[in-house]
């Protein structure tokens, strides 16, 4: 694997040995000094568009449990304000001897435009409405740790599915493994067209929750409602909102998923948020055991495990 | 120039293929004329110009050419747009107004006459219908109009404001010019950049749907059967608006439409790349859409292929594929995909070389009002603007070879039928094997 853009590129394999290689990370991160040499002497880059500290910290953190060298190109106050092109930026961030270019902007298809003006590896942290595949990974890994396998299980993404690059790269994931995914929304919030797509459509969230296996609740983008998809946030909570009323109707061995920021009140409850069924703090740390697992497959040389299970290694260069 | 132009030339060993029929003949030329026509004539010290296997058509006549000067002049100019059309076959392009600043002005227009005298083929002025095509204020079309102005389009952008076309039409049909209208109705298509559908879903590109262009098609005919005037549709793209202008044609309004060649040889699948180079207004449809349109040139309710030849710099094209600037290369190409597209054994209605010719010459010509000089019959006493092309001949498409000052073609290593061998404007040379003589 060259880059990571989409899911797609994975596929039900690459998917698996990703989920195997973060099995080992977790384990270093679980150490006292939670840092392997795997990736000494390599530098990767954040090229940021669009403001992400979640995103951005979980790979500066994955990156440094691996030993890389990390360069943030912080593109509010850089020379991207005085017009370079993006080409121009990437380039010149390559020229700085990066081994891996992590990107995130707002249009889609921005990591694939990089990909054939550079020869360091791309990964896409999220590129407009289209894909954040690190997220659908740790999702996967996430939803591995409490049902062993997602085939079968029965997943409703609920929310403004059209704008989420989570819910773009989680559809192409989840089905990847087996999953049944039903999205559910208001007709405005879905994507145009969903040829092709694994999904079952639904707009009856009480419906679909008392037989669903997870919840998994999109962030609504507040500044989208000046674009005529909901009539009011207030309706749109009384329709798809996780309020805690309606958690009720979800199986007991139900859990609720959300890849932040949250809008408490809107998509999510807090009480929800914080209850015992919800797994959202879990996907924030096994993010960065799967940004290692990915930057090592993209970066690594050789197999992984006796690298990650020396702990001499560990020691001296920790 | 005009030295030149003095010297006879005789294209020897072609099939002479006009409205009128197609012959095996000879032409000779002289003082910007056709002087015979026939088996066989003597050279007579004429310049000699092979045409063996070839087919003498009369020269093509874009109806949408964007030459960006004034204003963009690092994307193309005058003459080395009009060197792109020359090399087509083009004798003359209409030139379409979202200059800077936009040709809503005599002045702006007589610039572009004026560089376009010295061009490789004529440039035909278009006028903005309003003032900066912003749609709110008519332009001053009486005085462009007497300036030979002969069609108006806000082209870009359609006129939103349904009162205001109205007004434009029935004032166009005063003074008997013609509105070209790109449809799109913005309020469906603004923040769009590619066509709706299963593609822009998968690719998470924001989509327009194929009705923000058949909504205004359908007002716009509703508008010419209320007011009697003319209207041409500019690149038809959607399935349903072939149909709306079939009804329309079939009621016996007077409307005409144009379709690009690469509105009936790309789709939307082409865009998952995300390679702005496809990025197009109105967008790549889908297949359905493109046979649609391949129907509408076989039925002859699409009256002419455009170009909408579109320069834009590499750096601009190579911009986020959402802020990319629409638009692609056309000039040099066209001929060959409507040859190689549309003549040969592939889908929807198989035309003949003629029908080519027709949607590329006298039909174009007919509506942008030039017909008395382009588009003509070749025979004795016509003016000589021709184009020899050898439909047979095949060759590879190399953006680095084109003469536009921009790369964006879409058909970049595709390998294509039919090439331009010689073009004749006004009795002179512009192409000679090949190669533009200027």
């Amino acid at each position: 694997m060259r880059h990571l853009l989409s899911i797609d590129d994975l596929g039900r394999d690459g998917i698996e040995e990703v989920m195997a290689l973060t099995d080992s990370f977790v384990e270093v991160s679980n150490r006292p000094i939670p840092k392997v040499p795997a990736l000494r002497g390599k530098t990767v880059a954040w090229l940021f568009y669009e403001d992400s500290t979640r995103t951005r910290l979980s790979f500066e953190a994955a990156a440094r449990r691996l030993s890389a060298d990390t360069m943030n190109f912080s593109v509010g106050s850089s020379s991207v304000k005085k017009g370079e092109s993006l080409r121009d930026t990437a380039q010149t961030i390559q020229a700085m001897g990066v081994d891996a270019i992590v990107v995130r902007h707002g249009s889609a298809g921005v990591p694939w435009q990089l990909t054939r003006w550079l020869d360091c590896a791309v990964v896409n942290a999220g590129d407009g409405w289209h894909e954040h595949p690190t997220q659908a990974l740790l999702d996967c890994y996430t939803l591995r740790e409490h049902f062993g396998s997602l085939e079968g299980r029965r997943i409703a993404i609920v929310g403004d599915v059209k704008h989420s690059r989570v819910a773009g790269s989680d559809v192409r994931a989840f089905a990847a493994l087996g999953a049944e995914v039903t999205l559910v929304a208001p007709p405005t919030l879905l994507p145009a067209s969903l040829e092709g797509w694994p999904v079952q459509v639904s707009h009856d969230l009480d419906a679909v929750l008392t037989t669903t296996d997870v919840a998994y609740m999109l962030r609504m983008q507040l500044e989208r409602q000046d674009e005529a998809l909901v009539p009011s946030l207030r309706e749109f909570t009384a329709c798809f909102g996780l309020t805690v009323d309606r958690a009720r109707l979800l199986p007991d061995h139900a859990l609720v998923m959300h890849p932040g920021p949250m809008n408490r009140g809107i998509e999510i409850a807090a009480e929800v948020a914080e209850s015992t069924r919800s797994v959202i703090r879990q996907q924030v740390s096994n993010g960065v055991a799967v940004r290692m697992a990915v930057l090592f497959l993209l970066l690594g040389s050789g197999r992984p495990e006796p690298i990650v299970t020396v702990p001499e290694e560990v020691a001296v260069h920790g | 120039m005009a030295e030149s132009s003095l010297s006879p030339v005789l294209i020897a060993g072609g099939e002479v293929i006009d409205a009128t029929g197609r012959r095996h003949a000879d032409v000779r030329i002289a003082e910007g004329a056709v002087v015979e026509v026939g088996a066989s004539l003597a050279a007579d010290g004429a310049q000699v110009l092979d045409a063996a296997g070839c087919i003498v058509s009369p020269g093509f006549v874009d109806l949408h050419t964007h030459l960006r000067q004034p204003g963009r002049e690092e994307a193309e100019t005058i003459e080395t747009g009009s060197r792109c059309a020359a090399l087509g076959g083009y004798t003359a392009v209409v030139a379409m107004p979202n200059t800077t600043p936009a040709m809503d002005n005599a002045g702006t227009v007589r610039e572009v006459l004026e560089l376009g005298r010295t061009a490789l083929c004529e440039v035909v002025a278009s006028g903005a219908i309003t003032l900066d095509r912003a749609g709110t204020q008519l332009a001053p079309m009486a005085e462009l109009a007497s300036l030979g102005v002969r069609i108006f389009t806000d082209d870009g952008t359609g006129v939103q404001d349904d009162r205001l076309m109205r007004r434009a039409l029935e004032y166009a049909s005063g003074l008997g010019v013609t509105l070209a209208q790109h449809c799109e109705v913005t309020s469906l298509s603004e923040g769009t950049c590619m066509h709706e559908g299963a593609w822009s879903s998968r690719l998470g590109l924001p989509g327009q749907p194929s009705e923000a262009e058949e909504i205004m098609v359908m007002r716009d005919i509703a508008l010419a059967r209320l007011t009697g005037a003319r209207v041409h549709f500019q690149h038809l793209s959607t399935a349903g608006s072939v149909a709306l202008v079939r009804a329309a044609k079939t009621e016996g309004l007077a409307v005409t439409a144009e379709a690009t060649t690469h509105h009936f040889t790309l789709t939307d699948a082409c865009v998952a790349g995300y390679d702005p180079v496809f990025k197009v207004h109105p967008p790549l449809r889908t297949d359905g859409d493109v046979a649609a349109v391949r129907a509408g040139l076989g039925d002859g309710t699409i009256d002419a292929i455009a170009t909408d030849h579109a320069p834009h710099t590499t750096e601009d094209k190579e911009r986020p594929f959402d802020a990319a600037p629409p638009g692609m290369l056309g000039l040099e190409t066209a001929l060959a995909l409507a040859i190689t597209e549309l003549t040969g054994d592939g889908a929807g209605p198989r035309l003949e070389l003629s029908d080519v010719i027709a949607l590329m010459s006298w039909r174009p010509a007919a509506i942008a009002g030039i017909d008395e000089r382009h588009g003509r019959p070749i025979t004795a006493g016509e003016p000589a603007n021709l184009c020899v092309f050898d439909p047979t001949a095949t060759w590879v498409v190399d953006p680095a070879q084109s003469a536009s000052r921009s790369r964006n073609t879409p058909y970049a290593g595709r390998i294509l039928t039919g090439r331009v061998r010689h073009t004749i404007l006004a009795g002179t040379p512009t192409v000679i094997d090949g190669a533009a003589t200027r």
